[in-house]
């Protein structure tokens, strides 16, 4: 009671607060409002900071923040060895760890000129279509949380779940996986992993279906999002959208398609693609290409060959850790890859590898050591967040949250 | 406790005050989910059918500050986002407490770079510290569990003259 | 003719007196560009109807730390026409550093200008709105400069107070 009594006997605080009941009604209706909606917000997938003006409940101007989660990975990819940098890959689009992982190791293999087995690189597509399938999981879950239904995201969670016991198998992590290696994979995946992806496969399918069957019953949900939120196909590539955002729109891009990486061209699948552009376009986006990642699955686990899951190549490729603790030249060439790093030749390259939020690229600038001169991440949600201001303009103050979750963007990736 | 077993018995039941309080806080401790990156999807996995916080009466995460007790500060804290947890703390009520969860949050964890905070407890006051990059769900829950056993060490008159941080600024 | 000499070709056609390199490293084409031509040949590429590249997929700059130009900016564009990533380089040597956006041709630029601006310091000129993209307004150095420690530098960004 003390303080309350000298809260108001202070005359300064008084005065603010009088101040403050100074708005008349004529000011709010003419005037238009500025509000903050963020960093820390639900429905901003992380640390997403938006600055809305509005008239009314109308959004007549949007600027989004970023750099929340800036954590500095360019500069710390300067400073570190090629190997170092991968357990940071997992940490860019966190939902899609082992994608990030493929990606990079590809990246600097290009470079690197560095040949990877057959065994592995199927190893490496069958991780990373699970992963896809686990963030687009995590996509339309939290996409429907945002817009009411929180039942999804339960269930999108028990799926995901089954992911990520199956990583914690092939990997010994859940999600933080760091599982390739330059030259290959951590190690071998065994034939009860096989039968449990088969598993989780067959689990899968009727469990989406029961997913669409409780979303698309739902009127709510398809009137929040219909018609909301329209990117024209021309702006998707002007303000260069990526990934199941862009295919939403209409174009038929996909990198898996478009630049084959892995053994892609081997495996038959469809890109799935809608021409409506809107917020629930991109919810059954995310669907199909569930779809298809379980087709893709099951194709890789009838065809995955036999043999080495790690490239033989000494001067590049660190051995495995038994060989080392028992070997004397194993050793030494752990010794030289880990102090002076793997050295590729002096040049730069571009890979970029599909993503689930799109296309992820690695550009890479060599000098000739073992550290890279210049680590550029291409991050598709910081593309995709790019297209905030101009669905979000002129839409109403409820659909901001409809959009920003139908684009997915992770600020893991998006601020770097 | 087993609240019913005494009841059946006598239908009385005689305790002090400081006992049930802080039975009462530690058994529906509210948190405040900080997600920042990472870690608060295994945060959000620790909420799930399969580990089920609400085991343990925290189930209702509030994103809002003023309904919480508990922060699981859940990422790495740049100093951008510094101000922004700070700011969130001070509008927490008290009795309030805090878990660092991850390397992150506990120590800068793998970034040793120039925008990541080396540790939040350089800001903020921090009760828990939980290994892990990031920490399993199973992980998480110890860490609540041992705010429970803290809280259930408190005693009701502890926080008698703490006020809201945030009057203090406002007054200035 | 493949891509990659239709591009050789179509670009020496216009540009030859500019065009200061033409590398073809690990099958990634990269044209280096005198600096003030980089607009002109950026509208090329997006305009000529055999070639449309329409989309901007990255911009970003180097350090090169030592060499007398000491900053290039990489662009890195796509045409969907020809299925092709292009990369386009130009050397910057003035101090301070500067080059002509390219955001007028492609939209999505005007964000990776604002990340390369935060992060090497360059300036963008006729840029729409050069601002910071992750670090705080206010910080005052450019953290990918290779003169820039990994560390920071102590006290350049601000804490809150620990309170109790
Ligand atoms: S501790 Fe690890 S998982 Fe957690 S936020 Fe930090 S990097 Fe991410």
């Amino acid at each position: 009671m003390d303080r309350i009594k000298q809260i108001y006997n202070d005359e300064k605080l008084l005065k603010k607060l009088q101040e403050d009941r100074d708005i008349s009604i004529e000011d709010v209706l003419e005037n238009e409002m500025v509000i903050n909606m963020g960093p820390q917000h639900p429905a901003t997938h992380g640390v997403l900071r938006l600055v809305l003006r509005l008239d009314g409940e109308t959004v007549t101007g949007i600027i989004p923040e970023l750099g929340y989660l800036h954590r500095g990975y360019e500069k710390m990819a300067e400073n570190m060895s090629f190997i170092e940098f991968i357990p940071h890959t997992d940490r860019l689009d966190y939902l899609a760890t082992m994608c990030n992982n493929v990606g990079y190791v590809l990246a600097v293999e290009k470079l690197a000129g560095i040949e990877t087995p057959k065994r592995a690189q199927y190893i490496r597509m069958i991780v990373a279509e699970l992963s896809r399938i686990a963030s687009h999981l995590i996509a339309i879950g939290t996409f429907a949380m945002d817009v009411g239904a929180v039942t999804m995201v339960m269930w999108t969670f028990r799926e995901r779940e089954k992911v990520n016991s199956i990583f914690d198998r092939i990997a010994g992590a859940r999600f933080t996986t760091s599982y390739t290696r330059i030259g290959g994979v951590a190690s071998d995946i065994d034939d009860q992993s096989i039968a449990e992806i088969a598993k989780f496969l067959t689990e899968l399918e009727p469990a989406l279906v029961e997913m669409d069957k409780l979303m698309l019953s739902n009127r709510i949900f398809i009137d929040r999002l219909e018609g909301i939120g329209i990117l024209p196909k021309e702006d998707a590539i002007a303000l260069g959208v990526t990934g199941p955002n862009l295919r939403a729109s209409g174009v038929e891009y996909d990198v898996r398609r478009a630049k084959p990486y892995l053994f892609y061209n081997e495996i038959d699948f469809k890109i799935p693609t809608f021409t409506q552009g809107d917020c629930l376009a991109r919810y059954f986006q995310r669907g199909d290409e569930v779809r298809e990642s379980v087709k893709i699955l099951r194709q890789c686990l009838d065809k995955i060959p036999q043999g080495e899951v790690i490239a033989n190549n000494p001067k590049k490729v660190l051995p495995h850790k038994t060989e080392i603790y028992s070997k004397m030249e194993e050793l030494i060439h752990d010794f030289m890859i880990i102090n002076f790093g793997i050295n590729p030749p002096v040049g730069d390259t571009y890979f970029s590898v599909e993503n689930p939020k799109g296309e992820l690229g690695f550009y890479i600038v060599s000098n000739g050591s073992g550290q890279p001169w210049k680590l550029k991440i291409h991050s598709p949600s910081f593309c995709n967040l790019q297209a905030v201001s101009q669905l979000c303009k002129g839409a109403m103050i409820s659909d901001v949250v409809a959009i920003i979750g139908s684009l997915d963007p992770v600020m893991g990736e998006a601020d770097k | 406790m087993g609240l019913e077993a005494v009841l059946q018995k006598d239908g009385f039941l005689t305790t002090t005050i400081d006992a049930i309080v802080a039975w009462s806080r530690k058994s529906s401790v509210w948190p405040m989910p900080m997600g920042i990156s990472c870690c608060a999807i295994e945060m959000i996995a620790a909420a799930d059918p399969k580990y089920d916080i609400a085991r343990f009466g925290s189930e209702v995460m509030r994103f809002s500050p003023r309904q919480s007790d508990l922060m699981i500060v859940a990422g790495t804290v740049t100093y951008k986002m510094a101000q922004v947890v700070r700011r969130i703390y001070d509008q927490m009520p008290e009795p309030k407490w805090v878990i660092a969860m991850g390397a992150c949050t506990s120590s800068g964890g793998m970034y040793r770079s120039y925008s990541v905070v080396q540790g939040i407890d350089q800001f903020l006051p921090v009760d828990v510290y939980t290994a892990g990059c990031p920490p399993r769900p199973e992980n998480l829950l110890n860490a609540l569990m041992t705010i429970q056993e803290k809280i259930s060490k408190t005693k009701a008159r502890d926080f008698k003259n703490r006020s809201l941080a945030e009057l203090e600024h406002s007054q200035n | 003719m493949n891509t990659k000499e239709l591009i050789i070709e179509k670009v020496k056609e216009k540009f030859s007196e500019s065009v200061e390199e033409i590398s073809d490293f690990r099958d990634d084409l990269s044209i280096t560009i005198k600096k003030d031509q980089i607009v002109n040949l950026g509208r090329f590429l997006k305009e000529n109807s055999d070639l449309q590249f329409i989309m901007c997929k990255d911009v970003t700059a180097i350090d090169w730390a030592t060499r007398k130009k000491r900053f290039t900016t990489v662009y890195h564009i796509y045409s969907f026409k020809l299925n092709y990533t292009l990369r386009l380089k130009s050397n910057i040597d003035d101090d301070p550093p500067t080059i002509e956006t390219v955001s007028p041709i492609w939209p999505s630029a005007n964000w990776y200008e604002r990340e390369t601006w935060d992060m090497y310091g360059i300036k963008f000129i006729n840029h729409p709105d050069l601002r910071r993209m992750y670090m705080p307004e206010g910080f005052e150095h450019h953290p990918l400069k290779k003169d820039f420690p990994v560390l920071g530098i102590p006290g350049s960004l601000p804490l809150p107070n620990k309170a109790d």
